[in-house]
């Protein structure tokens, strides 16, 4: 009895409280190790090892030999490299202006609609959950320059029909058009759950002041939002940064090299020449640019977005 | 602008808008139930009266597209199961327990969430293919191809992830204690506490974490694209790339095998629509 009385008031005995903390600690290293195994032997290590592998010659087929930077060298005069970079930018700055107005302008209708509101967040968002393999291949039908429905329908408007991804120009441009009409559903979701955290007695007041609508939204909706915005923005660009499904399935970098990015860059590099020491460095360099962005991104998950 | 008219024009940006959204999906299926020669018709036939399910049984039949499918379902599940288990256990560790050094640990797990999976994906591609003693390898891990092309090396890499960690974590520190030290009274151990008591009271925060888990790795492609060579171990995003790389594409085919592929996260989603709007919001997480 005595003993049981004792274990229910841990924290009133220190002398106890000794005890039960190497029971509870035994009891830590069975519920973390299964994560940690795996944390260690897929994450850890291999993130590490990458930066060994950058500094050599590996290639799968022959015995690696250190090589220092010699791969950083070569990577400064590659012009396919720089090529990637350029893509990845243009993708980049092309997608995110607008999927971040299509987006809040979403929101705003939504959030405003008396009817059907669930309908339309269901709709917007379908994109959202399908894989960027599937919409990739929606969208080579849909851009197929001789039966495609997006010629179709310039034909019915009388205007001239496009090569779309077949064309040096106008290949980047289509996966942008993709790319954003499958984000925004993403990024209205967001904006949807910021505008809901916006006081309204910040409108009330508002009001009364004689505040007409645009002003209310000018003075009040869009500063509330700018947190809400900064992580849309840098999660938009670390995830663009990354853009390598469709491109892979759509165009494998093409019409002449005008769709390549950089993990296209990596992913060719490593698994198609075998050249993985080569393709390691790259992804560093990958890392190091979104390095800054990510942390941002990751203080702003974990300490909180919404601004209250 | 009045009032009526705003709303109005609000309606306009809602339909306009989610029609754009939908006629690619509507597209898609009616193309997957077009007979062949009214799929290549300009302009365009949209309404067909000769449905045929022709396309999904060559799919099946000629495009392996029902391994593929079972491929992606074993993986994803697996996955899905498996994350769900060690990110709870480890969130139960961290939240719940008092251990030397947890702090510092867990700043170790979410620093993993920061790292894009690219930086590691050619050394776990190289660990992958010499783990010991798996396909053909000896005990130090050469010799073979490891866990190339097998649902192992398919499905544990993808498992974990620091940020469900977090996610979790989070929920279990606002639990309240009363019935954890009422258990500890009646002489339940820690695993008890665990699964009988916090887990069933978690049920949200686990259903977000496995809902975007399974999205995840069924719409997953750079890793399968990487470590799969043979077709049966194909998994359905692999299995459309390869469809449509081939030549003079059977675009009635393809697009019921894209049907296929979309289905699944789709009725997931419509099913459990509030448990993924507060993933998102809680998460970014977005495609």
């Amino acid at each position: 009895m005595a003993l049981v009385a004792s274990r229910a008031l841990p924290a009133a005995q220190p002398k106890r409280k000794r005890k039960l903390i190497t029971t509870q600690e035994r009891a830590a290293i069975v519920f973390v190790s299964p994560l940690m195994v795996l944390l260690l032997v897929y994450w850890i290590i291999p993130s590490l090892a990458s930066l060994y592998y950058s500094l050599t010659n590996y290639s799968v087929v022959l015995p690696s030999k250190w090589v220092g930077l010699s791969n950083f060298g070569r990577l400064a005069g590659d012009v396919l490299f720089w090529r990637s970079l350029k893509n990845s930018a243009y993708f980049t700055l092309g997608s995110i202006p607008f999927g971040i107005a299509i987006g809040l302008l979403l929101a705003i209708v939504v959030n405003s609609a008396l009817h059907a509101r669930n309908f339309f967040r269901i709709v917007f968002y379908l994109p959202g959950v399908t894989s960027t393999i599937a919409l990739s291949m929606v969208w080579l039908w849909l851009f197929d320059p001789h039966f495609g429905l997006l010629n179709a329908g310039l034909r019915l408007l009388g205007l001239p029909p496009m090569q779309w991804l077949q064309s040096t120009s106008q290949a980047m441009p289509s996966i942008v058009l993709m790319s954003v009409w499958g984000g925004v559903g993403g990024t209205m979701i967001i904006y949807l759950a910021g505008l809901q955290g916006i006081p309204s007695h910040l409108y009330e007041a508002a009001e009364v002041d004689g505040a007409d609508s645009l002003q209310r939204f000018r003075y009040i909706t869009l500063p509330s939002l700018q947190p809400v915005t900064l992580y849309v923005l840098v999660t938009a660009i670390i995830g663009s940064f990354q853009i390598f499904g469709p491109i892979y399935a759509m165009t494998d970098g093409g019409p002449a090299f005008a769709t390549t990015t950089i993990v296209h860059q990596i992913y060719i590099n490593g698994f198609r020449y075998f050249s993985m020491g080569y393709a390691a460095a790259q992804s560093w360099v990958l890392f190091l640019l979104l390095l800054g962005l990510s942390i941002v991104n990751l203080r702003l998950q974990v300490f909180g977005f919404s601004g209250d | 602008m009045g009032r009526a008219a705003l709303i109005s024009l609000g309606y306009v940006v809602l339909i306009v808008g989610a029609l754009s959204m939908l006629v690619p999906f509507i597209w898609m299926i009616f193309t997957s139930f077009k007979p062949r020669d009214e799929i290549f018709k300009m302009p365009p036939i949209i309404w067909t009266t000769r449905y045929t399910w022709q396309h999904y049984y060559v799919a099946v039949t000629r495009g392996n597209f029902n391994i593929y499918f079972k491929n992606s379902f074993i993986i994803s599940g697996s996955v899905t199961i498996l994350t769900v288990a060690t990110t709870s256990m480890a969130g139960y560790a961290f939240s719940r327990l008092h251990w030397r050094t947890r702090d510092a640990v867990f700043m170790v797990v979410l620093a993993t969430a920061m790292l894009p999976g690219l930086i590691a994906l050619i050394p776990t591609f190289l660990i992958v293919k010499n783990t010991p003693l798996a396909g053909g390898n000896d005990i130090f891990g050469r010799g073979g191809t490891g866990w190339l092309d097998s649902y192992p090396g398919l499905i544990l890499p993808m498992v974990g992830g620091g940020f469900n960690v977090f996610l979790i974590r989070q929920f279990f520190s606002t639990l309240p204690g009363e019935l954890e030290d009422a258990a500890r009274v009646d002489g339940c151990g820690e695993l008890g506490i665990y699964s009988r008591i916090i887990m069933p009271l978690s049920k949200p925060v686990l259903a977000v974490v496995a809902l975007f888990t399974f999205q995840a790795a069924w719409n997953d492609f750079l890793w399968p694209l990487v470590i799969t060579q043979s077709d049966k171990m194909r998994t359905i995003q692999l299995g459309l790339t390869l469809f449509h790389s081939q030549h003079n594409v059977d675009w009635g085919v393809l697009m019921a095998g894209t049907t296929l592929a979309t289905a699944p996260t789709v009725a997931l989603f419509l099913l459990a629509q509030r448990y993924f709007v507060r993933g998102i919001a809680l998460t970014g997480i977005k495609g």
